[in-house]
């Protein structure tokens, strides 16, 4: 398996699609636990996206994922801004100079990315937050040779539906305490269409 | 003689405007900045602007940052890293509206920034 540009650009291409589709499900969970941006803001950060890969021709995953991550950070105002942000530019980072990135060089990429937004948001495994859908992702990638791309979307799917039980520790929901039980969190939600993003395109290539 | 400048970062334009009325009612001589809200006026915050009010707000004395809430933090420290100024303490678990008023307060005194964080961080250890 190597991720080229143009799965990064497809990758984030179907993440908009995406995040578009399913803006109203993500501002109906925010507006139960959170502040109610979360579509809104991520949808509009994508579109900024897409405006942005339109115009430049990459040579390099790294310098997608850079561009990604610094127009969520300008362009999305809630947390989702710094948290995506972050992700993308310490993939970006982690990829640096790779012209062609391998299984391992993506697996190092996107446990940077974990280290990034635990360090950025200060939240740990089961505070209910993207955290929780990120880590066991991760775990998937850096454990298995070859990824099974159905099952990369299982292990998000298992991981984002658990964080409904789960009491907010960090972000808006926390301020909520136990009411925040029974609602599945919207930055798991969507870490979730970011990792079915990836498995579709991936899939569809080989 | 410069002193330590104040950036206030807000969900809210208003919040952010507000607090530094509050803020020049008893200084006149430190430099205040906001950022409230996101680059296209409504409720958030945005990196890009936290970083100019930072760096319009930056003396050789350096600067502090105030936040409201979460995610108001994790775009300040974004900014402070980008920046890469030696200067700049972001006030992490410090009441937005009361720690800008003691800042600016010990600001005016002329103290440096280390000074004047430590006299803030005092002032909420001793309400608790």
């Amino acid at each position: 398996m190597n991720i080229t540009v143009n799965n990064a650009i497809q990758w984030m291409k179907r993440m908009h699609e995406k995040v578009n589709e399913h803006k109203d499900d993500l501002t109906s969970l925010d507006q139960a636990i959170g502040d109610g941006d979360h579509g809104i803001n991520l949808a509009r950060g994508f579109n900024e996206v897409m405006k942005k890969l339109d115009t430049v021709e990459y040579a390099t995953v790294s310098d997608v994922f850079k561009d990604v991550a610094m127009t969520i950070m300008s362009k999305v105002g809630g947390a989702s801004g710094p948290l995506y942000g972050t992700a993308f530019l310490k993939m970006s980072m982690a990829l640096k100079d790779k012209e062609s990135v391998t299984k391992a060089d993506f697996a190092t990429a996107v446990a940077e990315a974990l280290n990034g937004l635990q360090q950025r948001g200060k939240a740990k495994p089961g505070d209910k937050t993207m955290v929780d859908v990120w880590n066991p992702v991760v775990s998937y990638i850096r454990d298995h040779e070859e990824i099974d791309w159905d099952e990369l979307s299982a292990t998000a799917k298992r991981a984002m539906e658990a964080t409904k039980e789960l009491r907010a520790l960090k972000g808006r929901a926390s301020y909520l305490k136990e009411r925040s039980i029974g609602h599945i969190d919207p930055g798991a939600l969507s870490s979730y269409y970011l990792f079915v993003s990836l498995a579709e395109v991936m899939k569809e290539g080989e | 003689m410069a002193k330590v400048g104040i950036v206030l970062v807000s969900h809210s334009a208003r919040v952010a405007e507000g607090i530094k009325e509050i803020l020049e009612e008893v200084v006149t001589d430190v430099p205040i900045q906001t950022a409230g809200g996101t680059d296209t006026g409504e409720i958030g915050t945005s990196f890009p602007k936290i970083m100019e009010a930072i760096e319009k707000a930056y003396t050789e004395k350096g600067v502090l940052v105030f936040y409201d809430l979460g995610s108001a933090m994790m775009n300040a420290e974004m900014a402070v890293e980008q920046l890469s100024l030696d200067k700049v303490i972001v006030a992490e678990g410090i009441p937005l509206v009361e720690g800008a008023y003691v800042a600016a307060v010990e600001a005016s005194m002329g103290h440096d920034l280390k000074e004047v964080f430590k006299r803030v961080k005092e002032t909420f250890s001793n309400n608790q």
